[in-house]
């Protein structure tokens, strides 16, 4: 019965969000106000219903239901609960399921709570929500349908990729998830400013909250991905430029750009076009990725469900919306008035700067990730590796690293650009000093790009803390803070990027229980090989101690073999140092008893995802700061009422 | 000047979508051709796998004719799929060894009892070393071994009914 529910819920969802978009149509057309008084709560219920749905299949993944499809061949009854639950949105329909949640909860949101935007251009947004969503529930209601039944069910599952058995993988692609759909608002926002010719301070004020939200999440996905990926591959890498990472970093730098001239039309009024046309590349980034990764046009390590059918219905719907919107802003943004003007040195011509280098780096990986396709319609086969986007990303990267510190030490509208030399006086020492001792100690040791990235790091992280210098800071604004935080997360995660590349040691060796194994200072005494077995697996696992001049500490890393479906993966072991981490591979037993085993020392490696972390957190506070005022007011009109 | 920028988006999408449709729809041909095709095998010695079956070494695949080396395990299920496949080419005059990946005798023995030997030698492969020398990544995989012990044609996955013909004319072609 729960299956079934569960589609009757997803239908009448679907129902709704037909309703909300007939209700928009006419309502708006008609000049019908009474219609319109109907669409937040159709909205609403439409978010209700579609969370429901949700829930519905989360039990029937819970109670290991395997006479429905999906849990059949993706679950199985041996394994750990948080597994069963999070196997609900490790795979095609579940995860094409928790997005259209998500799109009705925040379609539910907007209805409730946006109060910024005048009455016509909020019910745009909102009719422009309702139709993203539909073409999603068509595409589950028609071609994946995630709550299908077996005739005959089996009497255990197929389970779940055990790559994916790792509490960190649980919660990444949610993450991800949410930050793709908040830029499915900031679109729909777009298109009903489009629709209303109403681009200017007020949409960008209501749609700012969506875009920094969307952002902290996309950020904080791709930091916990990337930290995932470097664990358990056990390739000691921590980004690959895979076509699937690619889809998620590609949103990723259109919502960065998008973020920084949304601040710029909210408080300037200016760049309105570049911002409205922004936020429709930033969702159609979105998209994008999805198709990539769910039709197998390209072959990445892991994309999945590969399907032409489900390529085709993405394909329709990326047509329809992203062509649709295009055509759209050709037809509107004539109309649209040019914003506040501003002189060349200015705050806002950094902006313009950071986005342009933004979309540079958007538009080079784009090509790189879509070049194996081009070369193939021309009959050729060629892939692109990660020498390619480290080459070309990294200087470019690190010109928009030296844009990053001098925009906030640049005025609004006009400023001279002999004071803003002077402001950045410090920082240039920093990198001056930075950059003739590391020449002085590691010359020709360390690459070119990895050199500069520590240089330009250390200075930019000098540069990110000066707009702080002489502030009252208790008086200073949050969402000052949060910029400051942010800017010093990305000079952070360079310097651990640069560190990695730069210094890291690496040993592979073949030994028996016994041996003793030196490098980069440590001493690695490898003890014996036992079997062990988990909740679902088995294991071998190394008892290795090791130690640098101290105590001994005991790691372990372990060969996993899991039997639903029977699967091995590496578990590394990770030491973490304040200066770095030792990482240790078990591998293969060679004939003779002698055991492969790969060892990094990789020092400040971990900056990379405190660096991410910290990113997020600037991005909360800079939300927090920009609503707060908001909230108060509206809490405080409540209370008074 | 302007007028048209205002479109070139709508226009780069075009094109883009026309890329990911050609993409989408052209035939699929994304058959991984193996590095070690051509080359000999990796050497190896294996312990015997079955009860009622000798174990393998790569010097046994030397012998002249050519012959299947298939990869396959107890608890595979397509590896049941295409026992029926299998028999028939060993019906066929077919010689045939395998290699048994990450597995145990009694398993073994009971997945032969339940779906046939086609096999003449059976080697165990506990920790799946040899499958990765190989250039294997998973069960069931099919090998033609020409009569120098070199690899002539890698299968990836299952034999289906339709595939028995090509086999025989990939090891008549490897003669």
């Amino acid at each position: 019965m729960i299956a079934e529910a569960g589609l009757a819920a997803l239908w009448f969802a679907a129902a709704l969000a037909l309703l909300q978009l007939f209700l928009v149509g006419v309502g708006s057309a008609g000049g019908k106000s009474e219609l319109l008084d109907a669409v937040r709560p159709v909205a609403v219920g439409q978010g209700l219903l579609a969370s429901l749905a949700f829930v519905l299949l989360v039990t029937l993944f819970l109670r290991s239901d395997m006479s429905v499809l999906l849990v059949a061949s993706n679950s199985h009854s041996m394994k750990p609960w948080l597994y069963k639950f999070a196997g609900t949105w490790g795979n095609h329909e579940g995860s094409m399921l928790l997005w259209v949640t998500v799109m009705g909860v925040a379609g539910a949101a907007v209805a409730l709570f946006e109060r910024a935007l005048r009455r016509d251009a909020h019910m745009a947004t909102l009719g422009a929500q309702a139709a993203i969503s539909l073409g999603f529930y068509a595409f589950l209601l028609f071609s994946s349908n995630p709550f299908a039944r077996i005739a005959s069910p089996p009497t255990d599952g197929q389970g779940l990729n055990p790559l994916l058995q790792d509490p960190g993988l649980a919660f990444h692609p949610p993450t991800l998830y949410l930050g793709y759909v908040g830029l499915s608002v900031a679109f729909s926002f777009a298109v009903g400013a489009l629709l209303t010719r109403q681009v200017d301070a007020a949409f960008a004020r209501a749609m700012r909250p969506w875009v920094l939200g969307a952002w902290v999440l996309l950020t904080l996905g791709i930091t916990a991905g990337s930290y995932w990926a470097y664990y358990e591959l056990g390739w000691g890498g921590w980004w690959f430029w895979d076509p699937v990472e690619n889809a998620s970093l590609m949103p990723w730098l259109a919502a960065t750009a998008l973020l920084h001239s949304v601040t710029v039309l909210a408080t300037r009024d200016a760049l309105r076009a570049w911002t409205v046309m922004l936020a429709v590349i930033a969702f159609s980034m979105s998209m994008v990725g999805t198709f990539l990764v769910r039709s197998g046009i390209l072959t990445s390590v892991h994309a999945f469900a590969v399907d032409p059918e489900r390529g085709s219905f993405i394909l329709g719907l990326l047509a329809l919306y992203i062509g649709g919107a295009l055509a759209l802003f050709g037809w509107r943004i004539g109309t649209v008035r040019e914003g506040a003007p501003f002189e060349l040195v200015s705050r806002e011509t950094m902006l313009v700067v950071n986005n342009l280098l933004l979309s540079v780096i958007l538009g080079l990986v784009l090509i790189g990730t879509l070049y194996p396709l081009m070369t193939e319609a021309f009959g050729h086969k060629v892939s692109v590796g990660a020498p390619y986007f480290d080459r070309i990303a990294g200087p470019i990267a690190l010109l928009l690293l030296i844009a990053m510190a001098a925009g906030p030490l640049t005025r609004w509208r006009r400023d001279q650009a002999r004071v803003v030399a002077q402001r950045m006086l410090v920082p240039a020492i920093v990198a001056a000093i930075v950059a003739a001792l590391l020449g002085a100690l590691a010359w020709g040791r360390i690459g070119l790009l990895p050199y500069f990235g520590l240089v330009i790091a250390l200075a930019v992280g000098f540069g990110s803390l000066a707009p702080l210098w002489k502030r009252k800071l208790r008086r200073t604004p949050l969402f000052t803070y949060g910029m400051v935080i942010a800017h010093l997360g990305c000079a952070v995660s360079v310097a651990g990027m640069a560190c990695d590349s730069a210094f890291t040691v690496e040993k592979l060796v073949a030994v028996r229980p016994g041996d003793r194994i030196e490098t980069a200072g440590w001493t690695l005494y490898f003890q014996r090989i036992m079997p062990i077995a988990g909740d679902n697996w088995t294991a071998l696992q190394a008892d290795i101690a090791v130690n640098r001049g101290g105590d001994a500490v005991m790691i372990h890393p372990q060969s996993r073999f899991f039997t639903a479906p029977p699967t091995s993966t590496t578990e590394a072991a990770l030491l973490t140092r304040w200066n770095g981490q030792l990482y240790v591979v078990l591998g293969q037993e060679a004939d003779d008893g002698r055991w492969q085993m790969r060892i990094w020392w990789k020092p400040f490696v971990t900056l990379i995802w405190l660096g991410g972390a910290l990113i997020a957190l600037g991005g909360l506070l800079s939300l927090i700061g920009h609503e707060r005022r908001g909230w108060l007011h509206r809490w405080r009109a409540r209370s008074a009422a | 000047m302007r007028k048209w920028l205002i479109w070139l988006p709508l226009f780069l999408f075009l094109g883009f979508f026309g890329l990911f449709a050609s993409g989408l729809f052209k035939p699929d041909d994304r058959v991984i051709a193996s590095k070690l095709i051509g080359q000999s095998l990796p050497a190896f010695t294996l312990p015997a796998a079955a009860s009622d079956r000798p174990a393998l070494a790569s010097a046994q695949l030397a012998t002249g004719a050519p012959r299947l080396l298939n990869i396959f395990a107890s608890w595979c299920v397509p590896c049941a799929a295409e026992a029926p496949q299998l028999m028939a080419l060993k019906n066929a005059g077919v010689e045939i060894d395998a290699i048994a990946i990450r597995d145990a005798r009694p398993d073994v023995d009971a997945f032969l009892a339940r779906n046939g030997n086609p096999y003449s030698r059976i080697g165990l492969d506990a920790r799946s070393g040899v499958q990765i020398a190989l250039g294997s990544s998973g069960v069931p995989e099919t090998f033609v071994i020409d009569g120098r012990g070199r690899i002539a044609y890698q299968h990836i996955g299952d034999i289906r009914s339709d595939d028995v013909p090509m086999l025989l004319h990939r090891l008549k072609e490897a003669q």
